[in-house]
């Protein structure tokens, strides 16, 4: 017995997600997973869309975003982090990059170096006083002697 | 005059557990890490679409103005489920239980149709519980039909 009306059409719709959630670095074929998901293709747009407020090409591209964001914070540069997160060219990434997350990814690349550093430096700017003071806490020493 | 939350605690059993299961089955950002004077870190995450609201996964170990009597009745009243409470909002509940089901986050009741909508409830693995529900509920009726 389901557990709920439809669940097994949401479990269909889950997987094709965790499958976009897995293999967004690849070339995704979308006519693919709506054949294994047993939808048609249209089908599959509309449901998607409903659950996840976003059609599955727009979820795709916000996926490799995030995950290019997750490698410039590790510091890769810029044409790395494009071709890992499965953009083939670095004016569409970018463009898409800008787009979606307001900067440029060498702006936010040097922006969130800054950060780090700033952690580094200036632990307390980075915690509420209010915990910091009321929990007695005192930062650890980076560089002991 | 208040205008804004901007952190939030959960007390967690281990760190490293707490910072993998928000991270990497609830889809939580890591916002800041750092390591504090007797074992502690000050570590926070975002929820994903709530970037402006830390949540800091703070332990329960003996450090700070915390002594081994307190943390132990903190990490008993967390383990027993008896002291974190919170709630979550997602577009789809049945779409994010199933999920997060299949990630293995254990669900104390699947999606469960109210009359104020589909409400379900989950626990992070320190034994905190959470609901969730839509951010614009369906009520009594099922949707993907």
């Amino acid at each position: 017995m389901e557990p709920y009306p439809k669940a097994y059409l949401y479990k269909r719709i889950v997987q094709a997600k965790l499958f976009m959630d897995k293999h967004f670095a690849e070339r995704i074929d979308l006519a693919k997973i709506c054949w294994e998901a047993s939808f048609s293709k249209f089908h599959f747009i509309r449901l998607f869309k409903e659950v996840y407020g976003a059609t599955p090409k727009a979820y795709l591209s916000k996926l490799r975003i995030e995950h290019a964001a997750q490698l410039l914070d590790q510091g890769m540069p810029v044409a790395d982090a494009c071709m890992n997160a499965g953009f083939e060219s670095i004016p569409t990434f970018s463009h898409a990059f800008r787009k979606q997350v307001g900067k440029t990814p060498a702006a936010y690349r040097k922006a969130r170096a800054e950060r780090l550093q700033s952690m580094m430096e200036e632990p307390m700017d980075h915690i509420p006083n209010c915990y910091a003071v009321w929990l007695g806490w005192q930062i650890e020493d980076r560089n002991p002697g | 005059m208040i205008a804004r939350i901007t952190h939030l605690s959960v007390f967690v059993l281990d760190q490293d557990q707490a910072l993998d299961f928000y991270v990497n089955k609830l889809g939580f950002k890591k916002h800041t890490d750092i390591p504090m004077h007797g074992g502690g870190r000050w570590l926070t995450v975002t929820p994903p679409e709530q970037p402006e609201l830390e949540v800091a996964l703070m332990p329960t170990a003996p450090w700070g103005p915390w002594n081994e009597e307190n943390a132990a009745i903190m990490r008993g009243l967390v383990q027993q489920g008896l002291f974190g409470f919170g709630a979550f909002k997602c577009k789809d509940v049945r779409a994010t239980y199933e999920e997060l089901h299949a990630k293995g986050v254990e669900f104390p009741m699947p999606p469960t149709q109210q009359p104020y909508g589909i409400i379900a409830v989950l626990k992070d693995n320190s034994g905190n519980s959470f609901s969730l529900s839509e951010l614009e509920p369906k009520r009594g009726k099922d949707s993907n039909s």
